[in-house]
């Protein structure tokens, strides 16, 4: 447990410190950016929308009926953009991608091709893991971007379209923009990267790790997910508090 | 002649002295002792499970030992940097090829990956290593579209890109029809010969093993039961290594369906 944190710390390590490199790597970036993006995308979008439908469908009632009906808009904006779209996605991401990162570099460790690589002086890190890293910070959060808008546009849509709530668009957005300014959204964009540095290193470092043949595989994309979503959920606790004392 | 065949290309010798592993509590290698002369091709046997990948998997640093030493001209394999400078490469026992990359990609990825050659350079010397090994043709093929055989030839043309000053073969010649088992077997010869390669061969193959090798070892059980020439090791009285290689499918009860009587 406390090896496998050391380990995971110094891959990232090694990693940040071949940062100058991407620009070598940069056809395999765009390689994971283009499997990311098609493989989360969709998803992405449903999951928000339905995130966003029900915040506004639980809180818009409640709100409504003690007559506080023009602020659905700002509580269904706030904790879309502050909580819930960064770690809905990242926990998504975690299932999607990371899973994948730990199966395709695992089973590159137990067919020894990451020994071939080691053989002809190429870098695991470099060749394998960095231009993971790179592709999912920097997808993670425009993930989250779309997730924020389109969970909006689930809850303004709910809003709207729900009896007890009945709010006109230009209602639910006005309030929003009332309520929800750029900071609030950097505020998930950088949790979100942080999560995309836990879900890339651990599920790399996972695979990296795998040992034992085909089962092998499956131990690890497991471990690579779980480990991942704990590692998040207890990170977003901390950065969150973080983030409320810079305000 | 391209470039890389013309370079003055001299094998390095390697030495191993008191080499120790052992894999949670089992001792798979225990104090091996090994010198391979530079330029020299040698031949390691032995039964499955005696050690011998892993024993290769420790003279290519992949694996650090428990105790002993491993010095590539001269050099420990451990030490930072020796494993950049010198050109080693290693064809392994399942080939061990990207599975995401086509065999050009492979056989061109130690050039491409370190920015050695221009990409038309690199396809003309993949073409080239391709055919040496009797895979032309294939480039744009998936290794999961290959045979466990040309999986192997193709991860022989990968190392061969690598022109390297001492190469280690993990069973070159298992899962490969006879006549190409020949083929493979005076490639190695030739590239011995022809450059200079220091060579390492480990094989169960003993036909390969005595049409080869300058000197041959025998491992079993993570020691070395013998070691020499062909012809020295031909005349060990070892009961292990006689039995290793008396071994033959010379059964003389099998024609016909015969039930042994107990006394
Ligand atoms: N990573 C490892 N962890 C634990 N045990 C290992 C490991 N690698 C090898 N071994 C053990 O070391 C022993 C020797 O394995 P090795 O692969 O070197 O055999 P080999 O001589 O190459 O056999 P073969 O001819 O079948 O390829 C085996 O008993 C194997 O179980
Ligand atoms: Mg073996």
């Amino acid at each position: 447990m406390f090896q496998d944190a050391g380990e995971i710390l110094m891959l990232l390590w090694r990693t940040l410190r071949s940062l100058p490199r991407t620009w070598r790597q940069r056809r395999k970036v765009f390689e994971q950016l283009f499997e990311i993006g098609n493989a989360s995308l969709l998803m992405a979008c449903v999951l928000a929308l339905f995130i966003g439908g029900v915040l506004a469908l639980q809180t818009g009632p409640v709100l409504a009926e003690r007559g506080l009906g023009g602020f659905v808009g700002q509580v269904v904006g706030l904790s879309l953009c502050r909580e819930l779209a960064p770690v809905m996605m990242a926990i998504l991401i975690a299932g999607r991608i990371g899973s994948a990162m730990a199966a395709e570099i695992g089973s590159m460790t137990v067919y020894q091709e990451v020994d071939a690589l080691r053989t002809m002086n190429i870098n695991p890190v470099h060749y394998l893991v960095l231009p993971r890293l790179v592709a999912i910070c920097v997808a993670l959060p425009v993930l989250v971007v779309v997730a924020i808008l389109v969970g909006w546009l689930g809850g303004a849509l709910v809003a709207f379209l729900n009896y007890q709530v009945a709010i006109s668009f230009e209602g639910f957005f006005g309030s929003l923009r009332d309520g929800v300014d750029l900071l609030d959204i950097l505020n998930g964009l950088s949790k979100s990267a942080a999560f995309a540095l836990v879900i890339g290193t651990v599920s790399c470092h996972q695979g990296l790790a795998t040992i034992g043949g085909p089962r092998g595989i499956g131990r690890s994309v497991t471990k690579a997910v779980v480990n991942s979503i704990v590692l998040i959920l207890i990170l977003d606790y901390f950065l969150t508090r973080m983030l409320m004392q810079l305000d | 002649m391209d470039a890389a065949t013309a370079t003055s290309n001299t094998g390095i010798g390697l030495s191993v002295s008191g080499l120790r592993k052992s894999y949670q509590g089992t001792e798979v290698l225990c104090g091996l002792d090994l010198e391979v002369q530079p330029g020299e091709l040698f031949v390691i046997m032995g039964p499955s499970g005696s050690g011998k990948t892993v024993l290769l998997k420790h003279l290519i640093g992949l694996e650090t030992a428990d105790a002993g030493e491993i010095l590539l001209a001269g050099e420990p394999v451990q030490a930072p940097g020796v494993l950049d400078r010198l050109r080693v490469a290693m064809v392994f026992q399942s080939g061990a090829l990207l599975s995401s990359l086509t065999v050009a990609e492979n056989v061109g990825l130690y050039l491409s990956e370190h920015r050695l050659k221009p990409p038309a350079e690199i396809q003309r010397i993949v073409a080239e290593k391709l055919a040496l090994v009797g895979l032309e043709g294939t480039e744009a093929k998936m290794p999961a579209e290959l045979s466990g055989g040309m999986r192997k030839r193709a991860a022989l043309a990968r190392a061969l890109v690598i022109d390297p000053q001492l190469i280690f073969y993990d069973e070159p010649t298992s899962e490969l029809d006879p006549m190409i088992a020949v083929t493979i077997g005076g490639e190695i010869l030739r590239l011995n010969r022809r450059m200079g390669v220091t060579s390492v061969v480990v094989t169960h193959d003993r036909e390969l093993g005595f049409g080869i090798a300058h000197r041959m070892a025998l491992i079993a059980g993570g020691t070395i039961l013998a070691m020499g020439t062909p012809e020295e090791i031909r005349q060990s009285d070892d009961p292990t290594v006689r039995r290793f290689l008396s071994a033959s499918y010379d059964f003389d009860d099998t024609k016909g369906p015969t039930h042994e009587k107990h006394a």
